[in-house]
């Protein structure tokens, strides 16, 4: 379809602004280049955004196991509290006490999430789950560097983890030390053992682990690392399999970031906004980042204001929708969901451990490719042809040939037995027209794109012609 | 109690059977019994939508709605055309996560394209990245860009938003890197002092245009004198102001920055707004964030994709430019629908209105006795006065249903008007303001 650009007459445009009522004022200092943007009428642009909708997978649109995003049903009610004006025109700097509805909006969330992580204070300044990740992990810095040990310059990583944890470890001053993960994908007690040392600063990890397998050591490996002095930070991307049943506090971490946009079920909104909330145990409390503006000088802080404070009500109005009954089973239906398709699909793709997940599962197609030549790449291109959105794939990297599906509880039995049918049915496909698989989707909105010219050669904005 | 899980009991029960279980606790025999909850959370029951609704509405309405807004200070309330509150409520744009799969996510990724391009159109810049999270991480992402091993000092104006300052230093402090405070005069960034500042160690300098205090500083000749000294000239603009204002290209800026909130998003105390970046050709490499690029199928269509994505952290791990992947993916497509609804005459207009309505309430407040202008400076949508009587004052226009000025030190206020404010709402907060002061 045409670019915005592309459709632009000059002079068009739509009727927004009265006439100005103050004298105008000439500021000196102009700006000399012209302004191209496009000019629309209120129409185009309605039916420019109508057909870009249009080329977009949502939820809404089908199945979408993207394994450790929590692609689960964004309740429209949430959307709907979030637009009311008492929310949306208010301004973060008003007077305190015209702002007790946004306080309590904060404070009933932290209240709720503190009480489903095991936490004691909580933050909603981080936007994102790698934000949150950065802020959690100056909780640690901050922790050692008050008590005066600069001798701690290491976060361990397990290598099974997602690429933000150990970026985000750098972008906090620290070595990275990437610890080998066991045959089962769980952490290797002895490589921790070996990894941990007076210069450990802290350890970064998510249970259920990212192969979807709940690390039973894991009291064990908080206990390591809280010997050698080092803090314990919990990646909250997969804590949508165990809400209600075992809080990361009592796991023995010391500080959490949630994604709000996956376990709490506000939209991603094509890759952001989201909110990534960070909760710790007491004793971090007084590291917790603030506004400068808000509440003073003194504390680190990690972006404007309070944070995306829209994010937080839609979370808030799915919290108390589902309350203490409906988090725990929401968890407990993620995690049947999952063992249930992965029960569906096996006898076709191998699931990379066969036994009880959690609430995601991997498929290793290394033999399956060694069989037929088809990769994950080609049968998750395949899936776009069945209308399903593929799962995560090559990740984590512990797993060759990767596949991740997390259905997320929020899809049914019908769906789930839909999906094993496309799985069964492109294992068969693939032992007979291989080739046919190697050049999917056939039926997309484009076929496979060249990335290699898109890097090579960027082309990152219009020009015209 | 509400719940978005489909499956009915006996479902469950085929599904448990199929899995070779008798009951749902089984699902958790991973997890060491100590450690399984005994008790239900400590939380309330969960309730039906009617129920939860009428609670929110409750909160919605403990906030107070000020119907004029003369507050500003990094949340500027200007008009949202109605297009602009609906279009991104569809609800494939909603709910879609980041356009991994290109084949099926065209539409966002051209969405991303586009906003990509009017940022360059706006900015002059050659290259923008697809949002980070907001003006102060943008700030703070730009100082990390600019640091090598021989240059590792940041500086930023004092005058720049104090959050954006703290931000600033946090991730600084995160990086183990140094940021030093140039000092301001007359409301302004010291250029002397600033010279003097300008060390062979520093990577960059970051100067607010407006600055906090709404004054327009001297940013080409601010430019020359960083470029002088083999640093990175950081510009944080708002980019509404850009419509009229010389931009950052003009005035020499290696890298733009900015809070894209004006562009049709929402006070909402405070988020999700938009981190703006935008950098010239020299330096496309080392922006951080999502990038989306054109290319073609294997057919030969056009096509878009996230493009450049050696520089992102699922390759490159702790090597890479920055942690971030989600960023504010449907904020930046509506600042791209915001641009395109409005088109450039409109902001202009928008531009030009709300640099007149802020001047016409600095000259009448000034009017008043013992109001005086603090600083002489050109500004465009914000000044500061000092004023006896501020906190009568800004109690009175409270009461009006006037949100006033921001105070700041002692006794002196941070105004703001925008376009969408009219003379006559003008004139009766002035009038307010008139009357307190005569008591």
């Amino acid at each position: 379809m045409k670019l915005i650009f592309e459709k632009s007459v000059p002079g068009r445009h739509s009727s927004l602004l009265p006439a100005c009522d103050v004298p105008a004022y000439d500021l000196p200092e102009k700006r000399q280049e012209s302004l191209d943007l496009p000019e629309l009428c209120e129409n185009d642009v309605s039916r420019h955004y109508t057909q870009l909708c249009q080329r977009v997978h949502g939820v809404n649109c089908g199945f979408y196991p993207l394994g450790s995003c929590t692609m689960k049903y964004n309740p429209r009610i949430d959307e709907e509290m979030a637009a009311l004006p008492g929310f949306t025109n208010i301004h973060p700097l008003a007077p305190a006490s015209s702002v007790k509805g946004s306080k309590e909006v904060l404070d009933l969330a932290a209240k709720y999430l503190c009480e489903i992580s095991g936490m004691d204070g909580m933050t909603f300044q981080p936007a994102a789950g790698a934000h949150g990740e950065f802020t959690g992990v100056l909780l640690i810095k901050q922790y050692h560097d008050a008590r005066g040990d600069k001798a701690r310059t290491k976060i361990i990583v397990p290598d099974s983890a997602h690429g933000t944890n150990p970026a985000t470890a750098a972008m906090c001053g620290y070595d990275v030390v990437n610890v080998a993960s066991a045959p089962d994908g769980c952490v290797d007690l002895e490589a921790l053992k070996a990894a941990l040392g007076p210069d450990t600063a802290g350890l970064m990890l998510t249970n259920p682990n990212t192969v979807g397998i709940f690390d039973k050591n894991i009291l064990e490996i908080t206990r390591l690392v809280h010997e050698a002095g080092g803090l314990c930070y919990y990646d909250g991307a997969n804590l949508n399999a165990v809400m209600g049943h075992v809080r990361p506090g009592d796991m023995g971490f010391d500080c959490i970031h949630m994604n709000l946009h996956k376990t709490f079920a506000t939209p991603h909104g094509g890759g952001g906004p989201g909110a990534g909330a960070v909760g710790c145990k007491e004793f971090l409390k007084q590291f917790l980042p603030e506004s400068a503006l808000m509440q003073g000088e003194g504390h680190i802080q990690v972006r404007g204001f309070a944070g995306n404070f829209l994010v937080v009500v839609r979370a808030l109005t799915y919290l108390m929708t589902l309350g203490k009954e409906g988090i725990p089973e929401a968890s407990t239906n993620a995690v049947l969901n999952a063992n249930y398709l992965m029960q569906k699909i096996k006898g076709t793709f191998t699931p990379a451990f066969d036994r009880v997940c959690m609430h995601e599962f991997v498929l290793d197609l290394s033999e399956f490719k060694k069989e037929t030549g088809v990769s994950a790449l080609d049968v998750a291109k395949s899936l776009i042809d069945n209308g399903m959105h593929p799962p995560t794939m090559y990740f984590p990297l512990i797993v060759h040939e990767a596949l991740m599906l997390e259905p997320t509880e929020t899809e049914s039995k019908e769906t789930l037995d839909e999906a094993a049918e496309v799985f069964r049915k492109l294992y068969a496909q693939a032992f007979e027209d291989a080739e046919y698989m190697h050049h999917a989707p056939h039926h997309a909105q484009i076929g496979r794109p060249d990335e290699v010219a898109a890097a090579r050669n960027p082309v990152v904005r219009w020009t015209k012609a | 109690m509400g719940s978005y899980v489909p499956g009915t009991l006996s479902e469950r029960q085929q599904m448990l059977k199929a899995i070779g279980m008798e009951r749902e606790d089984a699902l958790y025999a991973d997890v060491p019994a100590q450690m399984l909850l005994t008790e239900p959370l400590n939380i309330p029951s969960g309730m039906s939508e009617l129920e939860v609704r009428s609670k929110m509405e409750a909160l919605a309405a403990e906030n107070k709605v000020f119907k004029t807004v003369l507050r500003g200070a990094g949340a500027y309330d200007h008009y949202i055309p109605s297009i602009v509150k609906y279009v991104p409520n569809k609800e494939e744009f909603l709910t879609a996560y980041t356009p991994y799969q290109a084949e099926m996510s065209q539409g966002i990724l051209q969405s991303i394209f586009e906003y990509q391009t009017m940022i360059c159109q706006l900015t002059g810049m050659d290259v923008s990245n697809a949002s980070v999270y907001d003006g102060a991480t943008a700030a703070a992402e730009a100082a990390a860009m600019c640091r090598d091993r021989k240059r590792s000092v940041t500086l930023i104006s004092a005058a720049a938003h104090p959050d954006t300052i703290n931000t600033v230093r946090t991730y600084c402090y995160g990086a183990n890197a140094e940021l030093r405070i140039v000092p301001c005069k007359d409301g302004k960034t010291d250029l002397d002092a600033l010279k003097e500042m300008l060390t062979p160690d520093v990577a960059s300098l970051i100067l607010q245009q407006p600055n906090f205090y709404g004054q327009l500083e001297d940013a080409k000749a601010i430019g020359e004198a960083v470029h002088a000294a083999k640093a990175m000239f950081v510009l944080s603009c708002d980019p509404l102001s850009l419509a009229i204002l010389p931009t950052p290209k003009e005035v020499g800026a290696d890298v733009m920055v900015g809070e894209g909130q004006c562009l049709g998003l929402p006070i909402a105390w405070g988020g999700p707004y938009l981190g703006i970046m935008a950098t010239t050709e020299k330096h496309m490499r080392k922006l951080p964030g999502r990038i989306v690029g054109e290319t073609h199928d294997d057919a030969g269509n056009k096509a878009y994709v996230l493009s450049l994505q050696a520089r992102e952290q699922h390759i490159r791990r702790e090597k890479a430019s920055s942690n971030i992947c989600s960023n504010e993916a449907l904020c930046a497509l509506t600042a791209g629908l915001y641009m395109a609804t409005m088109g450039p005459e409109g902001m202009k207009e928008a531009a030009r209105q709300t640099t007149a309505k802020a001047h016409y309430l600095k000259a009448e407040l000034c009017k008043l006795p013992g109001v005086k202008a603090k600083f002489a400076g050109e500004f465009y949508q914000e000044f500061v006065t000092v004023m006896p009587k501020r906190e009568a004052v800004l109690a009175a226009l409270e009461e009006a249903g006037i949100l006033g000025g921001l105070p700041l030190g002692e006794n002196e206020v941070l105004w703001c008007a925008t376009e969408k404010v009219t003379k006559c709402e003008l004139d009766k907060a002035v009038a307010i303001v008139k009357e307190v002061l005569a008591k």
